[in-house]
């Protein structure tokens, strides 16, 4: 098991390496140059200009460079926003509460809506129920997302007039961002409402954000339930004559589980992808938004900082999921 | 030869396609919507009513013809410069289907060679090839590709480009899973002692066995680069105004929403019918290709 975790890390060190290569190789790359980007309209002297150059580092080799923004990343370092002078782990560590938040919600909504119709279309299988939930999952699958929100603003906010278009709270309330999680700090600011404008703030950002982890869930799980459907051992438990409800979800969604995790684990990266056109489209003060603002304003630090976090996250929890499926199923250790 | 005409002549292989292919009825529909899809973006010029980027400015945001203060000069309405909505959609339907074909080429043929060369070549430049496509993976395809197109510059070209480098690393793995798989085989250490060279051995013995998984990842990304694509368009990274692209259109009409319903409509039904229909072809091309669902 020690083999397989340490095997499973020794990949980890030269993929973080070239992560960060490629996030420090993107910024040199781009068009224009960052220092007189810093300086906007305003224009500066010859003479500043050299200073920043040489106060950035632009001046010295590539390779120094790279060593440079490699080992300050290794200590937590990595760089200041050209626009509000922050540093960028800062910047992000302050939003990132807000994207956990919406993708939390959105992997719960999920989950609970998309196990149950899987293994309802499995139970079912071929009959009415099966081909209604799982067309509904294909389009799910199939939905541009960023126009479902725009249809769900229309229907829910504009005709029914029922939820908030953007933000994440009423103006109206105002607290200290103690924890950065809003439903958290509406609850614990003891201001009455705050809960549920907070609550109504989440809906549709849940739900356009919940839309295809909802949809392969679903699926996922309805040929996970097949597969095991079929085994022996299911056979034998209803020739013991134990109910079938019993055997459904006791023997088989127990086995059929495994894939299933595996798969909600593996979605962290969809739901990241999706947080940058939810967060966009709902103006949600996360990740996703932050991050295409500073592609829009050409904040290359920030652009540089958030992919490697993004993507180092990305890759902590692949590994994790790697590990613990080890932990679960044997037979992959072996290989 | 006497020996070839007792035995039943095997179908041809894209007739038992057909036969497994015709089971789904999902993707026989799938198929025709593409079909119908095709023939609308070929014809586009020829049947769009109206030129796209024309503005009949004394007849903007008009709406669809059901609706109260609607024409049949403009069946869908127009948006909010007085271009015909139908004639852009219609127009848009080129766009998405250039996307998916340029996308799935790129990413396709370079990740089948690269794939192949994984398989085949020495360990170290395995393990390389390996590492590289997981330092891709491991960004979320969106961001990458948005970052990539920043870097660029905003284009319908370059979002093609940075769609099909993010596509890629899946025909990489899928590719060498397959030929690591296939190259154990009997058939093909035959070939080698035949004296098969390597190119042969990669292009003629081994790659043709193993496209069955190739061809549905090539469905499924037709779709994905549609949408990333039009995703990308939404942003403001993808083809740029006035160009009539689903992902542009919306954006363009994202402040209309709660005045002018159908210039958001439209074109999201527009993408969510074009990548529906793909992906249940795809499901059938999965059923039809893979031998271990075949009769189960």
């Amino acid at each position: 098991m020690l083999k397989y975790i340490a095997s499973r890390l020794l990949t980890f060190v030269p993929t973080f390496i070239g992560v960060t290569l490629i996030s420090f190789a993107f910024i040199r790359m781009l068009p224009g140059d960052p220092i007189i980007v810093m300086a906007g309209e305003r224009g500066m002297t010859e003479e500043r200009y050299a200073e920043l150059v040489t106060q950035y580092g632009y001046d010295r080799p590539i390779l120094t460079q790279f060593w440079d923004y490699l080992t300050g990343v290794l200590q937590g370092d990595l760089g200041t926003s050209f626009v509000t002078k922050k540093p960028v782990w800062d910047e992000f560590f302050a939003l990132f509460p807000a994207t956990l938040e919406l993708s939390i919600c959105a992997m719960v909504f999920a989950i609970m809506l998309g196990l149950p119709a899987g293994v309802i279309a499995a139970v079912n299988r071929g009959k009415f129920f099966d081909r209604t939930l799982m067309s509904t999952a294909l389009i799910g699958y199939s939905m541009p997302i960023f126009w479902w929100a725009l249809l769900l603003i229309i229907i829910f906010s504009g005709t029914l007039q029922w939820t908030p278009v953007s933000g994440r709270i009423d103006l109206i309330y105002y607290f200290p961002n103690a924890t950065g999680f809003m439903l958290y700090d509406a609850l614990m600011s003891g201001q009455s409402g705050a809960l549920w404008s907070a609550i109504r703030h989440l809906i549709l950002p849940t739900i356009v954000l919940g839309t295809i982890p909802l949809a392969v869930i679903a699926r996922q799980t309805r040929s996970a339930m097949l597969e095991v459907l079929g085994e022996d051992y299911i056979r034998t438990a209803r020739a013991k004559g134990m109910s079938p409800n019993r055997v459904n979800a006791i023997h088989a969604l127990r086995n059929a589980l495994i894939p299933v995790v595996t798969v909600i684990g593996l979605s962290v990266g969809t739901l990241l992808a999706g947080a940058i056109l939810t967060e966009t489209i709902f103006s949600w003060p996360g990740i996703g938004k932050w991050m295409v603002d500073s592609i829009f304003r050409r904040d290359y630090p920030v652009v540089q900082g958030g992919l490697l976090l993004i993507a180092v996250m990305v890759m902590i929890v692949n590994l994790t999921v790697d590990v613990l499926y080890g932990i679960i199923n044997p037979k992959i250790r072996k290989r | 030869m006497s020996l070839a005409t007792n035995t039943p002549a095997r179908p041809s292989a894209l007739r038992e396609f057909w036969y497994y292919f015709r089971e789904n009825r999902g993707a026989v529909f799938g198929l025709i919507v593409f079909g119908a899809f095709l023939v609308i973006a070929a014809l586009a010029p020829w049947i769009a009513p109206h030129d796209p980027t024309m503005q009949y400015r004394e007849y903007t945001l008009v709406p669809p013809v059901w609706q109260e203060g609607g024409s049949w000069t403009f069946p869908l309405g127009t948006d909010p410069l007085g271009r015909d909505m139908l004639s852009r959609l219609i127009v848009g339907a080129r766009f998405s289907f250039f996307v998916g074909i340029v996308v799935v080429t790129i990413a396709s043929a370079g990740g089948i060679i690269i794939g192949l060369i994984a398989g085949f070549a020495p360990r170290w430049v395995d393990t390389l090839i390996m590492r590289l496509m997981d330092i891709v993976l491991a960004f979320p395809s969106l961001l990458l590709a948005l970052v990539l197109v920043a870097v660029l510059g905003p284009s319908l070209t370059n979002a093609m480009i940075a769609i099909a480098i993010v596509l890629q690393p899946h025909y990489v793995r899928l590719t060498r899973a397959s030929v690591m798989a296939e190259r154990q085989k009997d058939y093909v250490t035959s070939a080698r002692v035949a004296g098969a060279g390597l190119f042969r051995l990669m292009f003629v013995t081994v790659l043709p066995n193993c496209l069955a998984p190739i061809i549905v990842q090539a469905a499924l990304s037709f779709s994905t680069a549609i949408l990333d694509a039009a995703a990308l368009g939404f942003l403001g990274m993808g083809a740029q105004p006035p160009t009539p692209e689903w992902g542009t259109m919306l954006a363009e009409a994202r402040e209309f929403i709660l005045r002018a319903w159908w210039v958001v409509t439209f074109p999201g039904i527009a993408i969510l019918i074009t990548v529906l229909a793909i992906n249940l072809m795809g499901d059938g091309l999965r059923d039809a290709l893979d031998p271990k669902l075949k009769r189960s």
